[in-house]
């Protein structure tokens, strides 16, 4: 299970990467994982403006459906059209060709509030049960 | 015992009837010709004959014999399906709905002239209503869902009628999935309400949600982790202290059927699955019933027509003079048929065989958690009713998810439980035996989960590879659901 050192995660399993742009976004290798074979996503427009905490979007899978939470307030810059014919970018790559969509933020400080790689992994161990 | 064997012998198989097909071989012949030939005009001719199979009867009597001998159902073995109450329906209740006076009616005749099956839908009606400790009920909708609409319709309409129908409707994140998707259709945002630590509603995080703009709760209790609400009166409170309707998801009655009653517990509106509790034939799209049941200050609001009866006259007739009714929700007068069957099985039980029910529904699914609880830990602490949710997360470690578990148990002659529902527990495996099943099936099934469980120790690539002993291996889900090739 990979946790990336230099990206930023919520309590919801996505990831968050501070670019020059903006910040991009998708769901964590641990997520992927729990969910299992992707097979459709949906994600918002460019120009959508979406709202921490709020659902942005779905991931489907073959075991269930489930929302994709905007880690920050922004608008939509840029989104990762390749997922409409590749879903399993999700699963093969999460933090790479699987990402989401690209954030504007509103509030550029509100990336430091979110967990980083040393919770977020404890923060998994304790969701699966584990003792670590 | 085991379960009944897959079948995957006999002569390699043509799946269709296109591939047992030959030229000119036939099913029938016709008689001679004995009346005057006659053209057909031009416009109503063919010239190229229709692409159909051509078999003999014998080819088509095997075709279809072989599919059903090679599916499985609830008449052939096991069928923990969490969550379905996938109970045996007694046959008893089939002959009652063959009777002919029952069968050839017709939904237009006179009610005069069918006296005997308005009797039975009143008598029907007030059962149901005493099973859930309600005023009154429509036995229109034709399914669980189509309940669960009717229901949020009429709460909708109790409160347009007090002057605003309000705008959200929470719902637990354990629930059904048919739930928030009933609540958007009848035009209401679903808001999901936690479950703390032992798998029940939140009733801190309940009270935060709950204000003037929440038109009511759904709720299926037992819930759908198999655990009883407990704190049921303080949620009914926080609703009703609102103006908030409760609403009761009859998915899980089967667990309480006889102890306890929705409508004593606070719930104001309450649907009930034929199928799971009634033992009407379940699945295959129908037909269906999903009476909807409510408390009396919710009665003017039921669809129309509803059953009467008249006292006076000793005569059973629709009642149709009901200006707050929501409407029609089904053709006709619900799915008769099915309303026969679940009454025969009400009233072949009677009160104290329908407590019975319930109370060996929840002996079967405790003695059989009882017994795989080690290898397959219990999803929360508490103790289960109806049905349990355990987890396979154990097995991880082996790289055995709760997939490969499902699909062995096939290989061992079992209808797969529940896998991944609900979806807040990690892998989970959701049981539920039902009453009708007998100790030496759930010996035998727990035999087999923990089979199941060693195998994924001592041979992970056999469970990897399940099924093995079936016609059809394991199927490509993701490869089908993302390039879905339909024909219509």
């Amino acid at each position: 299970m990979e946790f990336p050192e230099d990206l930023r995660y919520t309590e919801q399993h996505e990831w968050v990467r501070r670019e020059e742009h903006g910040v991009r976004v998708g769901i964590t290798d641990f997520a992927q994982d729990a969910l299992g074979d992707v097979v459709y996503v949906d994600i918002p427009e460019v120009g959508t403006e979406v709202r921490a905490g709020q659902p942005f979007g779905e991931v489907e899978s073959t075991k269930s459906v489930s929302d994709v939470y905007a880690p920050v307030t922004g608008t939509v810059l840029d989104r990762n059209a390749a997922l409409s014919d590749s879903p399993q970018l999700v699963n093969e790559q999460p933090y790479g060709d699987g990402w989401m969509i690209l954030i504007e933020p509103t509030d550029q400080s509100e990336v430091g509030g979110l967990l980083d790689a040393a919770a977020y992994r404890a923060f998994t161990a304790r969701a699966s049960g584990e003792e670590e | 015992m085991t379960g009944a064997p897959v079948r995957n012998d006999g002569p390699p198989l043509a799946w269709t009837l296109k591939g047992l097909s030959k030229a000119g071989r036939r099913a029938w012949t016709l008689p001679a010709l004995d009346v005057p030939e006659a053209e057909l005009s031009e416009g109503h001719r063919r010239h190229d004959p229709p692409d159909l199979p051509e078999v003999a009867e014998r080819d088509i009597v095997r075709h279809f014999t072989r599919l059903s001998q090679i599916n499985y159902g609830v008449d052939t073995g096991f069928y923990p399906l969490g969550s379905c109450s996938m109970k045996y329906n007694p046959k008893v209740a089939e002959t009652v709905a063959a009777l002919p006076g029952f069968q050839r009616l017709h939904p237009l005749q006179p009610e005069d002239t069918i006296q005997g099956a308005l009797e039975l839908l009143w008598r029907l009606e007030r059962a149901l209503c005493e099973i859930t400790g309600m005023a009154r009920a429509t036995l229109q909708p034709p399914a669980g869902a189509a309940g669960e609409l009717t229901g949020l319709l009429i709460m909708r309409a109790y409160h347009q009628k007090s002057g605003n129908p309000r705008t959200k409707v929470l719902i637990p994140d354990s629930a059904h999935g048919t739930n928030p998707a009933s609540v958007t259709l009848a035009g209401y945002r679903a808001v999901q309400v936690p479950s703390d630590a032992r798998g029940l509603v939140d009733l801190g995080a309940l009270e935060k949600l709950v204000d003037d703009d929440v038109a009511g709760l759904m709720l299926t209790n037992p819930n759908t982790l198999g655990l009883f609400e407990e704190e049921i009166e303080g949620i009914a409170r926080a609703m009703h202290r609102v103006g908030a309707l409760l609403y009761y998801d009859g998915a899980n009655l089967n667990a309480i059927i006889g102890k306890v009653r929705p409508g004593d517990m606070g719930f104001d509106i309450v649907h009930l699955n034929t199928h799971k509790t009634f033992a009407t034939p379940h699945g295959g799209g129908g037909p269906g019933a999903g009476p909807v049941a409510v408390s009396p200050r919710l009665e003017a609001f039921l669809p129309s027509p509803l059953i009467a009866y008249d006292e006076d006259g000793d005569r059973y007739f629709w009642e149709r003079d009901r200006p707050d009714a929501i409407g029609r929700v089904h053709g006709f007068n619900g799915n008769f048929g099915v309303l026969v069957r679940a009454f025969a099985y009400v009233f072949g039980h009677g009160r104290d065989g329908l407590r019975e029910v319930g109370e060996r529904a929840v002996l079967n699914a405790n003695y059989l958690a009882c017994l795989v609880r080690q290898a397959y830990p219990m999803a929360y602490p508490g103790r289960p009713m109806h049905e349990f949710v355990a987890t396979a997360r154990p097995l991880k470690k082996h790289g055995i998810r709760a997939m490969d578990v499902a699909k062995r148990l096939i290989d061992l002659g079992f209808h797969p439980s529940t896998v991944y529902f609900p979806l807040v527990v990690e892998e989970a495996l959701m049981v539920e035996p039902t009453e009708t099943e007998s100790k030496e099936t759930l010996d035998a099934f727990a035999d087999a989960m923990l089979q199941v469980a060693q195998e994924a120790e001592s041979d992970p690539e056999l469970l990897h590879e399940a099924p093995v002993t079936t016609p059809v291996r394991r199927l490509d889900e993701a490869k089908a659901a993302r390039e879905l090739k339909l024909r219509w």
